[in-house]
């Protein structure tokens, strides 16, 4: 009995030691990009993964640094086209998996065919495009398009993750797109370690091929990101240090930053950098939505401003009519002439004006104008229910819009019912920036406004959730797609801004920003304004845009 | 005996199928598509969110017409898949569920086996005190009466929020992660004395006034009267009628349990408890057919069981029943 006893005692305090406590100077605690309890390390499914599978275990050939408009090699050595329907790709030579293995062109050339065999994942598309990918070498490929998609391909090359085909050769379907993948095998410099309910723990992988290729040593031991539901535990955790790195949207940050001395991208109002644009898109097959003028009008209507300094607290900017965000990559192609010509701004004179020239007339005298025909009219705007900064947003928006005599109601249905009028396209109008984010390519925001194929679609996730039809916009697209030519790309560019201006399917209104707050408490040297060496962001996706870079700089303090 | 549980039985496996049909119809009614959670904000290429949106519509089987997918149900249940969760998509929804429900059980079994012993107990100790019974009739019903995720709403506010003495959300710290240490488990059973309280003190309420009331009645009975006029002391015929007092309280144990879990499930949102309450509203939030469908089958599963257990203990302890089914009475 003693003996049991003595076992007994010795085993519970081996457990008690194993529940270990990470050195708070060596672990970055990270809030902002997970939202559910962790339970998905697939990089074939990564919209649904832990933030970082993509960015930290697996890695894409390039990264793009929206700062700068760079495509900078990561796994490649670099990449050209050597022909017009040609891609060279090289390879850096001495990577290697988690596992010890080398990481060589066959798994590159295994990541991209492996979607040939199995049409579901999700870039197997490609191979509508993509004719074949020759090996001129060990480290070198060539990708051979039969229909070239240059803005596309760009944005693939920092998406696709490139996964190690000694693992995945063996998965079936089903196993490839329904795994969990708990053990995930990467190339990165992390690996999984642990998680649980609330957060996922991310180790330093010391034999990463970048160490030495790249001369960087990511700081932080461990990587902790933490699952926070409400942003008031996010606040208290910051001021506490028990966050280090936060990607929430946070109110009252200009309060925050004068209190506690929060870091943030730049010192004075916005503080943020933006990210995506907001917007609100207007369902064209509904009277009197479906009239270009009488949206034009609403876009008058708009006090954007109110919005910033009311939902916001000036830590987000009124955006440029054409909703182009102003990162050097987009601003680039910037038509201003076309701005200047077909633009609006906020003036409620103008909208009253407007929809009197339509004969939107209030004659009951009721307040709100009836059509043309004196039927009496009201639409709705919603938004999800608890996103209080978009609650207030819209509330202002139907404000302004009743006061030029436009009957709109804010309605705040739970998401699965906004998502269900948002991709369904059964609303009225709608408030979103899902598909008009940062990305390599102007393409992509003009896709979130006019994606063609949204018109025939019951649901469609990819933009265009107004269900706007032109013949034009798809041809302008399809040509914008292929351009690589900067001149090219600025004609489309300023075809496709005509025609938004004009038609305004989507008003776009202000910049959402990329939230940014870091607690210095324990890391410093944070990316700034006035330190711009990386993008800042921890979201998913957000890694390859230079996320990952945050870890490689910034210091124990 | 055996006519006994077969007609039980059959009542069951009715009870079951009905439950479990009302189960896969109610969240098809709700607005919207479980799809849309799984590509929502994917903001990627418009052709990859179309393959993937057909993908998952047919990998999910929500392309075929209803009454396929119901016949498709009942096929997966009865070889024990309950699919795979899309909120914590790929999970399976029984492993799922596998993972919370030790955190329900944590407080729902010692919330009620204690509530029943203690309440039965309180009930019988203070029926005929006239002075106890003044004092303890209005705390009983006041418990008793209150909605149970009211009863935890108030707890919070009141031993969180106003006196700052237990934590009011989650099943452990921030700070810690599970590992069986002194620590752990201490901070561990810390946030569970509030979900656990609010449970164990409104079930009490109902268990001891049902118990005062009954040995109220079983005083009064013949057989007390007799035991009295032969001089058999108090505590003997109070055991007495204990014993026949408890009887209805099993039934109403078996009636309550519905309730009793229902109970729990609110109280587990109240406080963010990780339990199956808990899970199964992220479900609803999310649209999450099959992981509502899951949780709500093993609740019917579970109430179902636990009554069936209840019919045949209420055969142990009541020989009037038992021989009431072998005609030997």
């Amino acid at each position: 009995m003693k003996k049991f006893l003595v076992a007994f005692v010795v085993l519970f305090f081996v457990a008690a030691l194993m529940g270990q406590v990470f050195e708070r100077s060596k672990t970055l605690y990270v809030g902002g990009g997970l939202w559910s309890p962790p339970s998905n390390w697939n990089p074939f499914t990564p919209w649904n993964a832990v933030t970082g599978t993509i960015g930290l275990v697996y890695e894409t050939l390039f990264l793009y640094d929206p700062l700068n408009d760079k495509f900078e090699p990561w796994l490649a050595e670099s990449g050209s086209w050597i022909k017009p329907n040609v891609f060279q790709l090289k390879l850096r030579k001495g990577l290697r998996w988690q596992d010890g293995k080398p990481l060589t062109i066959d798994d590159v050339v295994f990541t991209f065919e492996i979607a040939k065999k199995y049409t579901s994942i999700s870039y197997s598309p490609i191979w509508n495009w993509l004719e074949k990918i020759e090996k001129v070498d060990d480290n070198t490929l060539n990708f051979v398009f039969s229909d070239p998609r240059y803005q596309e391909w760009g944005q693939q090359l920092i998406s696709i993750a490139i996964v190690p085909k000694h693992i995945w050769e063996k998965k079936t379907e089903d196993e490839v797109l329904q795994g969990a993948n708990e053990k995930p095998v990467g190339s990165g410099p992390y690996y999984v370690e642990s998680w649980t309910d609330d957060r996922n723990v991310y180790r330093k992988n010391p034999d990463w091929w970048g160490i030495k290729a790249l001369g960087l040593d990511p700081k932080p031991e461990r990587v902790v990101i933490l699952r926070v539901l409400s942003n008031n535990v996010a606040v208290g955790m910051l001021m506490k240090g028990e966050l280090d790195w936060s990607n929430f949207f946070l109110p009252g940050v200009p309060v925050l930053k004068k209190g506690y001395g929060l870091h943030t991208w730049y010192e004075n109002p916005p503080y943020m950098l933006p990210a995506n644009t907001a917007g609100i898109y207007i369902n064209v097959n509904k009277y009197p939505l479906s009239i270009p003028e009488f949206r034009r009008a609403m876009a008058f209507a708009i006090n954007t401003q109110k919005i910033v300094e009311r939902a916001f607290e000036n830590m987000v900017t009124v955006s440029n009519p054409a909703g182009i965000l102003p990162l050097p990559g987009f601003m680039k192609y910037y038509p201003k002439e076309v701005v200047d010509k077909f633009g609006f701004k906020y003036d409620p004179e103008t909208a009253k004006k407007m929809l009197d020239e339509l004969g939107f007339k209030d004659v009951d005298r009721d307040g709100f104008r009836e059509d043309p025909k004196g039927n009496k009219f009201k639409l709705t705007i919603e938004c999800p229910y608890g996103w209080t900064d978009w609650m207030v947003s819209i509330q202002s928006i139907a404000e302004d819009l009743r006061a030029v005599g436009i009957n709109v109601e804010a309605k705040f249905p739970d998401y699965s019912k906004y998502a269900d009028d948002l991709y369904g396209g059964k609303f009225d109008i709608i408030l979103n920036n899902f598909q008009t984010g940062v990305s390599s390519t102007i393409w992509s925001y003009f896709n979130g406004v006019f994606y063609p194929d949204a018109v025939e679609a019951e649901y469609a996730y990819a933009g265009n959730f107004g269900r706007y039809n032109n013949a034009e916009v798809r041809a302008l697209m399809d040509e914008l797609n292929r351009s690589r030519d900067d001149a090219k790309i600025r004609q489309a560019v300023a075809k496709l801004t005509e025609i938004l201006l004009k038609d305004l399917p989507f008003i776009p209104l202000w910049y959402n920003g990329a939230w940014f707050q870091a607690s210095e408490q324990v890391w410093t040297n944070w990316p700034s304004e006035k330190n711009p060496y990386t993008w800042p962001i921890a979201w998913g996706g957000h890694w390859q845009l230079g996320g990952v870079k945050v870890l490689f700089n910034i210091k124990a303090k | 005996m055996r006519k006994y549980l077969t007609k039980k039985a059959i009542i069951y496996l009715i009870t079951f199928f009905f439950a479990v049909t009302i189960d896969w119809v109610i969240p098809r009614f709700m607005p919207g598509n479980p799809i849309h959670f799984l590509i929502s904000r994917f903001a990627t290429l418009p052709e990859s969110v179309k393959v993937i949106q057909s993908y998952f519509t047919q990998a999910f089987g929500l392309d075929k017409p209803l009454h396929e997918q119901y016949l498709n149900f009942w096929r997966a249940l009865l070889k024990g898949d309950f699919g795979i969760s899309i909120y914590l998509y790929p999970q399976p929804v029984a492993k799922v569920i596998a993972r919370s429900l030790p955190y329900t059980l944590i407080v729902l079994l010692p919330a009620a086996l204690l509530s029943f012993a203690v309440g039965n107990r309180l009930g019988a100790f203070v029926a005929r005190k006239r002075k106890l019974d003044n004092f303890a009739l209005p705390i009983f019903y006041t418990l008793t009466a209150a909605p149970y995720f009211w009863f935890g709403i108030l707890l919070a506010w009141l031993l969180g929020v106003v006196f700052r003495l237990f934590p009011i959300a989650g099943a452990y710290s921030f700070a810690m992660t599970p590992s069986f240490s002194w620590r752990f488990v201490v901070n561990f059973l810390y946030h569970w004395v509030l979900p656990f309280s609010s449970l164990f003190l409104v079930m009490l309420g109902g268990w001891a006034i049902g118990m005062r009331n009954m040995i109220i009645y079983e005083l009064e009975a013949n057989y007390s009267r007799y035991l009295e006029s032969l001089g058999a002391s108090q505590s003997l015929i109070r055991r007495y009628a204990y014993r026949n007092a408890i009887l209805p309280q099993v039934t109403g144990l078996a009636i309550q349990l519905g309730t009793v879990v229902a109970g729990s499930l609110t109280t587990e949102i109240v406080f963010s408890y990780p339990g199956i309450g808990y899970i199964l509203m992220q479900g609803i939030l999310n649209q999450d057919y099959f992981l509502i469908q899951g949780c709500f089958l093993f609740i019917i599963l579970g109430v179902l069981i636990a009554n069936f257990l209840i019919d045949i203990f209420y055969v142990i302890i009541d020989p009037r029943i038992r021989k009431s089914y072998t005609g030997e009475v």
